[in-house]
């Protein structure tokens, strides 16, 4: 049974590889085929994903206690080879991913997927790197795992492609490249200096780096961060995001509302683990640079909020304020407040997500935007066009009424007002600021904490400014727009999304204990390193061959 | 000596790179990319410390004093490094290509600037 549990820590990155590759091998025009095994495979994921948070958490019904998985591929000695390792965190980010992915595909299944080839195979492949990158403990297959997802993220931004499109993703294309050079010249200064590319393995041994050659550590890290930074959207590195974010296809949009997340996952993992309280000299490192990065993202995604024109891009303003909201968070280094980002980070990945998902319904009858659909479609979809006119069947009713109420749960739940989760976590971060060590009225508030509390509260301020303004202006303004055509599969994901998060609130405690812990073993990775560098079954030849 | 030749290889590669990535002509963007992976790949290479005449790989004789042999790791993560650099650099053309096409032109923005 445990064998089993422990070859299922491999399956979120075989899958989608799996299911990508024989759908490259079937014909475009059996979309219907495809559409069936990627939907297949990435609710597979979620099952899968679920499956291992309860491993990772410790399942109370079993009695098993909580642990972090190693898997060490090919059964290498850990340090010598590549290990895949399951922690909470990262079953976390699985879980989140899988969902997201999930109502992304049901939405484009009404009718994106028929705007271009090869859409299918390359979500199962963004899917493949998205969980590689969450589950590997190797820093450079870290790197892997970050370009394949990226291959197949440019392939997507172009999806549907239009002139739009092209001129986004060759932007986008190009800072990662950049960011992607960034990445190796990091993780080749971190070898050089440390001789391991094993994240546990580098934390245990940073504390003894010579103080000579603790300069160049820095700098690796350092300029690593960097690279991490740029794909999380920070101020001056961030610029790409809305431009890319508003012209990508609606499904796609909401996928990438991940991958932001996915540069926070690094910092956080990366962060905690080799610049935490036991780096001896370089604990810390750069702390101060995330909280100001931090503030000054959101600084600017709140005002890019307010003067945004149009709703897609409003929404990409969105992800910079909830990426910069996290860093500034992680940034202030603390337990408490490192729970509620992690609560905030899921909230606002699901609830952007729906967004833009949203979005493209409420927007649908009101511009020319569709016309460039239209016109990929025709070049693309041949048989399916017909079908067109008789789907109207399956349109919701009430649609203006259900499109409306959608928005406000966007709003509310970006902004972080009560009913959604958004709440919670801007209140558990709050919380947690204000007190450090959770006793009422120990020690004078530190001037960052005020920061946070300020930045927390305007932000949030401005979100709903600017999303009230967008939904009278979108949604009443216009009496005499012709209301959209909207099928169920289309609002289906948008309002699943919705209730999750609605799920998150009702189940507060205990997602919150869930956080709480996972904060707690990330400030401390003692169980982490632990599992990494001793897996419980022994290897079959301990040291063989070893240098 | 060796030391020296490759530190100033690398440092006219990156800079030659930085400079050409900075320019508004897409052909420019990604030469410069490319040269800055060249420069990148011999950067990697050079963190296993340079060592003339010692190879990568086991021998049966010598087997046992790691003073005798290269890093092999650097030189592993360079060959993935190269591999994965090439393959994006190849789509980046294909998307710069499909640009020029429906731009009609060169430039980065895909409009000419005003002037």
């Amino acid at each position: 049974m445990s064998r089993t549990l422990d070859h299922l820590m491999i399956a979120p990155v075989l899958l989608p590889l799996a299911a990508a590759a024989v759908m490259l091998l079937l014909d475009e025009r059996r979309r219907v085929l495809k559409a069936t095994i990627n939907l297949a495979s990435t609710l597979a994921l979620v099952g899968i994903a679920i499956a291992l948070m309860r491993m990772a958490d410790g399942s109370p019904i079993a009695g098993a206690t909580a642990r972090v998985g190693a898997y060490p591929l090919g059964d290498w000695p850990t340090p010598f080879g590549i290990v895949m390792v399951v922690d909470r965190l990262s079953a976390l980010m699985l879980l989140l991913t899988s969902v997201l992915a999930s109502a992304a595909l049901l939405y484009s299944l009404a009718r994106w997927h028929r705007a271009g080839a090869y859409y299918h195979s390359l979500f199962q492949f963004l899917l493949m790197g998205l969980n590689g990158a969450f589950l590997t403990g190797d820093l450079f297959n870290l790197f892997v795992f970050f370009e394949l997802l990226l291959a197949a993220s440019y392939g997507l931004v172009l999806h549907g492609s239009n002139i739009a499109r092209v001129k986004a993703g060759l932007h986008y294309i190009a800072i990662n490249l950049a960011a992607s050079m960034l990445f190796l010249i990091g993780v080749s200064l971190i070898y050089g200096v440390t001789g391991t590319l094993n994240m546990a393995d580098l934390a245990t041994r940073i504390p003894a780096i010579a103080p000579e050659n603790r300069m160049l550590l820095e700098a690796g890290a350092a300029i690593l961060g960097v690279a991490f930074l740029v794909k999380a959207g920070i101020w001056p590195l961030g610029f790409w995001l809305p431009r890319t974010y508003s012209a990508a296809s609606a499904p796609v949009a909401a996928l990438f509302a991940i991958m932001t997340k996915m540069g926070i996952y690094a910092v956080l993992r990366l962060w905690l683990l080799l610049f935490g309280a036991e780096a001896g000299a370089s604990a810390g490192l750069g702390g101060d640079w995330l909280l100001i990065g931090g503030m000054a993202t959101v600084a600017f995604g709140a005002i890019g909020m307010l003067a945004a024109q149009d709703t897609a891009r409003l929404a990409s303003y969105c992800v910079l304020v909830s990426s910069g909201t996290l860093l500034a968070a992680i940034g202030m280094d603390q337990v408490g407040i490192t729970s509620g980002a992690l609560f905030y980070l899921v909230n606002s990945t699901l609830v952007i997500g729906a967004l833009f998902l949203l979005i493209e319904l409420v927007e649908r009858g009101r511009e020319a935007g569709a016309d460039m659909l239209a016109v990929t479609i025709e070049a693309f979809g041949d048989e399916d066009e017909a079908e067109e006119g008789e789907e109207v069947g399956f349109a919701i009713p009430a649609t203006m009424a259900v499109l409306g109420l959608a928005f406000i749960a966007c709003a509310l739940g970006i902004a972080g007002l009560p009913p959604l989760p958004g709440f919670i976590a801007k209140f558990a971060m709050l919380t947690a600021a204000l007190n450090p060590s959770a006793l009422p009225g120990t020690g004078p508030v530190s001037a960052a904490t005020w920061a946070l509390l300020a930045m927390l509260l305007l932000s949030g301020l401005a979100t709903l400014l600017a999303m009230t303004r967008t939904g009278i202006r979108v949604l009443w303004a216009s009496a005499d727009r012709a209301v959209p055509r909207v099928r169920a599969i289309e609002i289906a994901p948008v309002a699943v999304l919705l209730l999750l998060c609605l799920v998150l609130t009702v189940e507060g405690g205990m997602v919150m204990r869930y956080m709480q812990s996972t904060a707690q073993s990330l400030h401390a990775p003692h169980d982490y390193i632990r599992s990494v560098l001793s897996p419980a079954e022994p290897p079959g030849d301990p040291g063989e061959g070893g240098a | 000596m060796m030391e020296a030749i490759l530190a100033l290889g690398i440092g006219v590669l990156a800079g030659s790179g930085v400079w050409l990535l900075l320019r508004p002509r897409t052909f420019q963007v990604i030469v410069g990319l490319s040269l800055i992976a060249y420069a990148v790949n011999l950067f990697i290479f050079s963190m296993g410390g340079l060592r003339s005449g010692a190879p990568p790989i086991l021998h049966a004789r010598t087997a046992g004093d790691a003073a005798q042999y290269a890093d092999p790791l650097p030189q592993a993560l360079v060959l993935t490094a190269i591999v994965i650099g090439f393959a994006t650099t190849a789509l980046f053309l294909v998307v710069v290509l499909a640009s020029r096409g429906l731009t009609g032109t060169d430039h980065v923005d895909g409009r000419e600037r005003e002037s």
